[in-house]
């Protein structure tokens, strides 16, 4: 008799999922879906408030990346007070918002890959889930834990002196920033007592690279292979193809590498993409308009920015992106788990990054806001750790917002995430009598590799629970298990 | 005859200058008493209570009240406290006060009570009315969700010949102070500025300028209300 697993709620993943999988007669897997079952509303109840709350307001959808929205919406704003978009900023206010935005990406990839991610590494996927855990991880392996927890306060103390405070900050408003880099922060976090400074992060950024490469090179076939297809990718590049996560313009890649979208500028992101609404889910199906539905979805994140851009413009990362490229001769890589190892090349970028920009005395000018002629629309494209994030306003005569669209990062993988799920249970579950905790933990791993955080993307709170049931093929329940 | 009379708050001696309320003198004495509705150069009307202190077991308005001497006022008692902390929930529940995306936040004389009482939830239920934003003047908005009707930026903020800008419209529970629409149009720069600074919460708002104040650095961050008082 054929049935239907769900998994609900998924676990170490923030907000509440939901997957169902559907097994026939013969306990091979049919269908599976990733079910968004919450619902949030922002691109709704900021209509009517004034312009200039919405880089405060919207980034309440988030507590891991909150900057990512709050810059995101404040470069959409940037083009409705006249100020431009990408490079029309003061260079303070533009370099302020990157050293935000690198802290943002440092702490956060961290969260993801040190308190989320690593357990599955450290004790496999069939581990003792009581071990699973970032506790376990500080019991197994001290030093990677500490570098995980002080990494991520690092990034947050850079995230303290640009944006006011650690979570949901202040710093970036229409047309600029409101306030520099003081001498004394940029000491702090340059020269900051062992191991807080700049230098020791782009150490440990290494370090936790050659974790992830050592795993690899023990487990080839399993992070190879796991949950891995082919698709497109998308992700912002800057105008000359380089790796840059703050400007610059869309471009989207298939399978053999071939650009499907090019040089396009994100003012005109609705020509190119659409979504579409399925009725099982409250997370929209992004996708290229101009291949349709089928073929036009498309990844995004760490793994679709290192496939779409030229180089790195820093030269660690750079050197580690060569090797990340080489692995797969060139050609766009397909791999779930390399989501991991992309991820930690960002994280050494990040670093470098921040210490470039902190050595930079353009943060200590005053000349923090610009301003021009008013228009009615505008749209900010970032690339947010999870991937591309596009905030869209539009206001009336009176300044305040008529409308809102977000097409957040999570989305944007919906589909992606779905296919990583179909393939895993197929690989784990195919022709198995019952379902093992195991089985579930690896339906997580892949949901994992893309999104440690599902909420905003719905526009949830709290932890995200997981519930698998087992249907047959008209859908009654056999069984349902949760964790 | 002297001009000055002796009372007491909480059992702290006071000295006051006849004819002074017990709102003045307490903050000469450096006793904190919360206000709202009260603002300096203005006559007091006791409207928002949150001032009320007790007075031989009666409650009575602060800013309004004369001293007398020998007078035993209670004001930081555990009974006034929660008659504070009620009064500062319920204007918090007539309203929507979502502080973090609010461009007062730091500068909010509510918020800071709201801090200073611990005010962590409010007992009672939002009443959810359906209010505007009303943004069609060229420099201020008036978010009526925000508004406390505390009556300051009718009495503060007026033309050369004395016409006020905001105004009462309607009755009862619908009740809203409203900016004159005509006289919107021409406000100065420097008035409108004092209008949104003179106001207590964020409902009076100068339009398109928004946070350029960072957080940490703004007056209640600074100072708790009531700090720069007590200190003296």
């Amino acid at each position: 008799m054929s049935k239907k697993i769900t998994i609900e709620p998924v676990t170490r993943v923030e907000g509440h999922g939901k997957v169902t999988i559907q097994i026939d007669d013969f306990g091979n897997v049919t269908d599976s879906r990733l079910h968004i079952v919450e619902f949030r509303g922002f691109e709704r109840f900021v209509q009517g408030r004034p312009y200039w709350e919405a880089p405060v307001l919207v980034q309440r959808l988030c507590g891991i990346c909150p900057v990512s929205h709050h810059i995101a919406a404040a470069k959409a704003l940037d083009v409705i007070v006249g100020a431009g978009t990408g490079h029309g900023l003061t260079a303070v206010g533009e370099k302020m918002r990157r050293l935000m935005h690198y802290g943002q990406f440092f702490q956060s990839h961290v969260l993801h890959f040190f308190h989320l991610s690593s357990p599955d590494f450290l004790f496999g996927i069939d581990g003792d889930p009581a071990l699973r855990n970032i506790i376990g991880v500080i019991q197994e392996n001290r030093d990677l834990a500490v570098q995980g927890v002080m990494m991520r306060k690092y990034g947050q103390e850079v995230i303290f002196h640009t944006a006011g405070k650690k979570i949901h900050g202040t710093g970036a408003i229409p047309g600029g920033i409101n306030k520099n880099l003081s001498l004394e922060e940029k000491e702090i976090l340059l020269n900051g007592a062992d191991p807080m400074n700049a230098d020791k992060m782009v150490e440990w950024s290494l370090g936790a690279l050659e974790f992830f490469k050592g795993y690899h090179a023990h487990n080839k076939d399993m992070v190879d292979t796991f949950a891995a297809y082919p698709s497109n990718h998308l992700s912002m590049v800057r105008e000359d193809g380089a790796f840059d996560i703050y400007h610059g313009v869309l471009r989207a890649v298939d399978n053999d590498g071939k650009r499907i979208l090019d040089d396009v500028d994100y003012q005109d992101y609705d020509k190119y993409i659409e979504e579409e609404v399925r009725s099982w889910s409250y997370m929209k199906f992004p996708y290229l308009k101009h291949l349709g539905k089928e073929k036009g979805w498309y990844r995004v994140g760490p793994l679709s920015r290192l496939n779409t851009c030229d180089f790195i413009p820093t030269p660690l990362a750079q050197k580690e992106f060569e090797l990340f490229k080489a692995y797969t001769n060139g050609k766009p890589n397909g791999m779930t788990l390399h989501y991991h190892w992309a991820r930690l090349i960002e994280v050494l970028h990040s670093a470098e990054m921040i210490r470039e920009l902190l050595n930079d005395s353009d943060l200590q000018n005053d000349d923090l806001v610009v301003t021009g002629e008013k228009c009615k629309k505008g749209v900010g494209v970032i690339e947010a750790p999870r991937g591309t994030l596009f905030h869209h306003y539009e206001v009336d005569d009176d300044d305040r917002i008529t409308l809102a669209n977000l097409i957040v990062s999570t989305t944007n993988n919906n589909q992606p995430m779905n296919t990583a799920v179909n393939l895993t249970a197929k690989a784990f579950m195919n022709g198995k009598a019952e379902i093992t905790e195991p089985m579930m933990n690896a339906v997580e791993v892949a949901i994992r590799a893309y999104d440690p955080c599902l909420s905003c993307a719905t526009h949830a709170l709290g932890q995200m629970p997981l519930e698998m049931t087992i249907v047959n093929k008209n859908n009654v329940i056999l069984d349902r298990k949760t964790k | 005859m002297s001009d000055t009379c002796k009372f007491k708050i909480d059992g702290k001696e006071i000295i006051a200058k006849k004819g002074q309320t017990i709102l003045e003198a307490a903050k000469e004495n450096g006793v904190f008493i919360p206000t709202l509705c009260n603002f300096t150069g203005v006559k007091p009307k006791g409207s928002c209570r949150i001032c009320s202190v007790k007075i031989n077991d009666r409650f009575m308005t602060s800013c309004t009240t004369p001293v007398a001497a020998g007078m035993e006022v209670e004001s930081n008692t555990e009974e006034i406290s929660d008659l504070r902390k009620s009064i500062i929930e319920l204007l918090f529940v007539s309203g929507n006060h979502f502080c973090p995306s609010c461009e007062k936040s730091g500068n909010c004389e509510l918020q800071a009570l709201g801090y200073r009482y611990q005010m962590m939830v409010p007992r009672f239920p939002y009443s959810f009315d359906k209010k505007n934003v009303v943004a069609t003047g060229p420099k201020l908005l008036k978010d009526q969700d925000r508004c406390i009707k505390c009556q300051r930026c009718m009495k503060t903020i007026k033309d050369d010949e004395g016409k006020r800008y905001y105004a009462f419209k309607n009755r009862g529970r619908d009740l809203e102070v409203v900016m004159d629409e005509e006289m919107s149009k021409t406000i100065t720069d420097e008035l409108a500025k004092e209008a949104m600074e003179n106001c207590p919460v964020g409902s009076i708002i100068y339009k398109g300028v928004g946070f350029s104040e960072p957080i940490g650095t703004r007056k209640y961050d600074k100072q708790p209300i009531g700090s720069l008082i007590e200190t003296n």
